[in-house]
């Protein structure tokens, strides 16, 4: 299988830059990493086509080995238009986030926050237990009682 | 005619289902009749695939007429319908949930509109992922539920869905963009993305190659499932979703993810050259996450530590790759489908009775509710595994499988198992200690919905309803518990062997390669070179 050199150097910058880009905390940052990532993962699936050929039109004259392998482009076809609605989706959450919060950055989940600050120390699993925890009111059993139940 | 080529339909009508809904956005209750009409009309068609399946075998429709190492295909087998028939029973009792909630509260607080569209894209992702026999049609079936996925998860656009809702979303895109690099890869190695036909190509690969393709299919499947270190993404998502919502990811989506691991590792790359690392994954994902859910006073948050928890038990199940393990695994998906959704239900409940879905907030509901209490109280003892519910079986099942293997880290995970087993009860005593059992004066923050009694009429009969039909699926899962297991022993068998699935797509006359040889003959292969 023969490989278009440039394409595979593309694709490597492509991967490093959209990788770099995802790491980073602002929101429209990560989208073009995502952007990124979607595109130089369609040059892969480009390139596991193997080389440039004829278009896969059906002409008896025409050698097997000519024409190009139209499946790869197929998924490509297919993870262009699902990268684009969830591009489009994306943006329309970072809109609403800079309406809502005015800031383009990943928000920390306070309950997250809230229970890592809570301290090892559990008011109802861990204080002392007081001496009487029934909540029937105690009643003294007479001792006469007490003996004629053990006999 | 084989009833098995009526399969897409499985696909088809819930699309047609959301194609419908969306027309009649203005209208909701016929919103609400197609909607519900059309899941109860999918289950039925799943039912009577898997009666067809459990008597004639294994069987598969190619789509478009393209024969099948070039076209798509769709395979029925025993797991694949097994699945197919739990989602829906979960996804249709959610539906009703949903709908009952969306009634109560006048469509007032999110788009309802939107919703019975999207839920039912969900529902078809779901099943289009479960049915296919093609790698990249898996891919789509991912896109598909993960794309309404998202909608659903930031309804209403409030702040916090937003927020979760952003991580949710790259982490997802992230694990897609990694599976479809597997794709690629695998295409390019082998030239072929038709299941069947890779379980064959596959085989006689270097096993430099074979091992790398195999772990990016792993990572990229197991962000999806939330297995420990790619877990931590899904306890900060799931708890801002709306209930139903919640619920019906908690059910579905992560064991899309086992589902595809499943099939990596049994059908794709049998034998067990990563076995020993996902028994470590497993242990890893049981312990921490039921450490996580102690740690919460929230129930939303508790269970989804939970949910993450419980997947470390079917993936000890599949590391075993014995039909004892597998079987287990298969039993447990499904027990877990139901259990986990029930209890993410009684949580919308709970929320609505109390007000709130805080330990610190909640008090005295048993009182309060005794209904809600017995609703909480069966699928919370199934998940901790109580016997003679169906989290007992499962469990019983994975660790007798794990003590006939004997290696000692299967030893290691079946103590693993049990002690994870005890924290779950654990971590579900105390939501049950303190949302039910103690008295409302006894609540740090007590809501002031607890001591007041008239508010009966909180709870719409159709979500009560719901809810206990799910609950009681659940405790049915317990009583025909032979038959589902002797169901799962078979599937696990012909997962095992591989022969009816590659049979019934590349024809009787396809090559099956040996299920343990080839990995050591072409290693001789690979070092002559």
């Amino acid at each position: 299988m023969s490989v278009n050199l440039t394409l595979l150097i593309v694709m490597g910058v492509l991967y490093a830059c959209g990788i770099y880009l995802i790491l980073e905390r602002s929101l429209t940052r990560v989208l073009l990493g995502l952007m990124l990532l979607a595109n130089a993962t369609n040059l892969l699936i480009l390139a596991t086509g193997g080389y440039a050929g004829l278009a896969p039109l059906f002409s008896k004259s025409t050698d097997p080995h000519d024409y190009n392998d139209p499946l790869p482009q197929a998924l490509i076809l297919t993870s262009i238009v699902i990268s684009f609605a969830v591009t489009a989706f994306m943006l329309g959450i970072i809109y609403r986030t800079w309406a809502l919060a005015r800031q383009d950055d990943i928000q920390d989940d306070a309950e997250d926050r809230r229970v890592a600050k809570t301290p090892s120390f559990d008011a109802e699993d861990d204080s002392v237990v007081p001496e009487e925890t029934s909540e029937f009111p105690v009643t003294e059993v007479p001792a006469a009682a007490k003996e004629g139940a053990t006999e | 005619m084989n009833i098995a080529s009526l399969a897409p339909l499985a696909v088809v009508l819930p699309i047609l289902g959301a194609a419908l809904t969306f027309a009649l956005n203005r209208n909701p209750r016929a919103q609400r009749v197609v909607s519900i009409g059309l899941l109860s009309l999918t289950l039925l068609l799943e039912c009577w695939l898997l009666a067809s399946v459990w008597t004639t075998g294994t069987a598969s429709v190619t789509l478009g007429g393209w024969l099948p190492p070039f076209g798509v295909v769709m395979v029925v087998d025993q797991f694949s319908s097994l699945m197919l028939v739990v989602s829906s029973v979960v996804s249709l009792a959610v539906l009703v949930y949903a709908t009952g909630q969306g009634m109560a509260d006048g469509d007032s607080e999110a788009p309802v509109s939107i919703f019975h569209p999207t839920y039912l894209i969900l529902v078809a992702g779901v099943s289009n992922a479960f049915l296919t026999g093609d790698l990249f049609n898996l891919y789509v079936g991912f896109e598909i539920l993960l794309t309404a996925s998202y909608v659903l998860m930031t309804l209403g656009g409030t702040g916090p869905r937003i927020r979760a809702g952003v991580t949710y979303v790259v982490v997802s895109v992230v694990s897609s963009v990694l599976f479809l690099i597997a794709i690629a890869m695998i295409y390019g190695a082998t030239g072929t993305i038709t299941m069947a036909d890779l379980a064959v190509k596959l085989a006689g690969m270097d096993p430099g190659t074979r091992n790398l393709l195999h772990v990016m299919l792993l990572v990229a499947f197991g962000i999806k499932a939330a297995v420990f270190p790619l877990s931590f993404w899904l306890p900060d998502s799931y708890p801002t979703a709306p209930a139903p919502v919640t619920a019906v990811f908690a059910g579905l989506l992560t064991k899309v993810g086992v589902y595809a691991m499943v099939r990596t590792e049994t059908l794709l790359f049998p034998g067990d050259t990563l076995n020993a690392p996902l028994m470590v994954v497993a242990l890893l994902t049981m312990v921490v996450g039921i450490l996580g859910a102690i740690a919460q006073s929230d129930i939303k948050r508790l269970l989804s530590f939970t949910l993450v928890s419980h997947i470390g038990y079917m993936v000890f199940g599949l590391a075993m790759s014995s039909v004892a393990g597998l079987a287990a695994a298969v039993f447990y998906v499904a027990h877990h489908i139901t259990v986990q959704t029930s209890l993410f239900l009684v949580t919308g409940l709970i929320e609505r009775r109390g007000g709130s879905s805080s330990m610190d907030r909640l008090g005295g509901l048993a009182k309060l509710s005794p209904l809600l209490a017995l609703l909480f109280f069966i699928p919370a003892m199934n998940l901790a595994g109580i016997p003679p519910f169906s989290g007992f079986l499962g469990k019983l099942g994975l660790l007798q499988a794990g003590i006939a293997l004997g290696t000692p880290l299967a030893i290691t995970l079946v103590v693993g198992g049990v002690v994870t087993s005890l924290l779950t009860l654990l971590a579900v005593a105390r939501v049950w200690n303190r949302a039910f059992w103690r008295k409302p004066e006894d609540a740090e923050y007590p809501d002031r919905v607890l001591k007041d009694t008239a508010g009966v009429g909180l709870l719409p009969r159709s979500m009560v309803g719901a809810t206990a039909a799910l609950v009681v699926f659940g405790v049915a899962l317990t009583v025909f518990a032979g038959p589902l297991f002797h169901l799962a022993n078979n599937s696990a068998e012909q997962m095992l062997d591989r022969t009816a699935y590659i049979h019934s797509v590349l024809g009787d006359n396809a090559h099956i390669p040996g299920t343990a040889a080839p990995s050591v003959q072409s290693g001789v292969q690979g070092s002559g070179k």
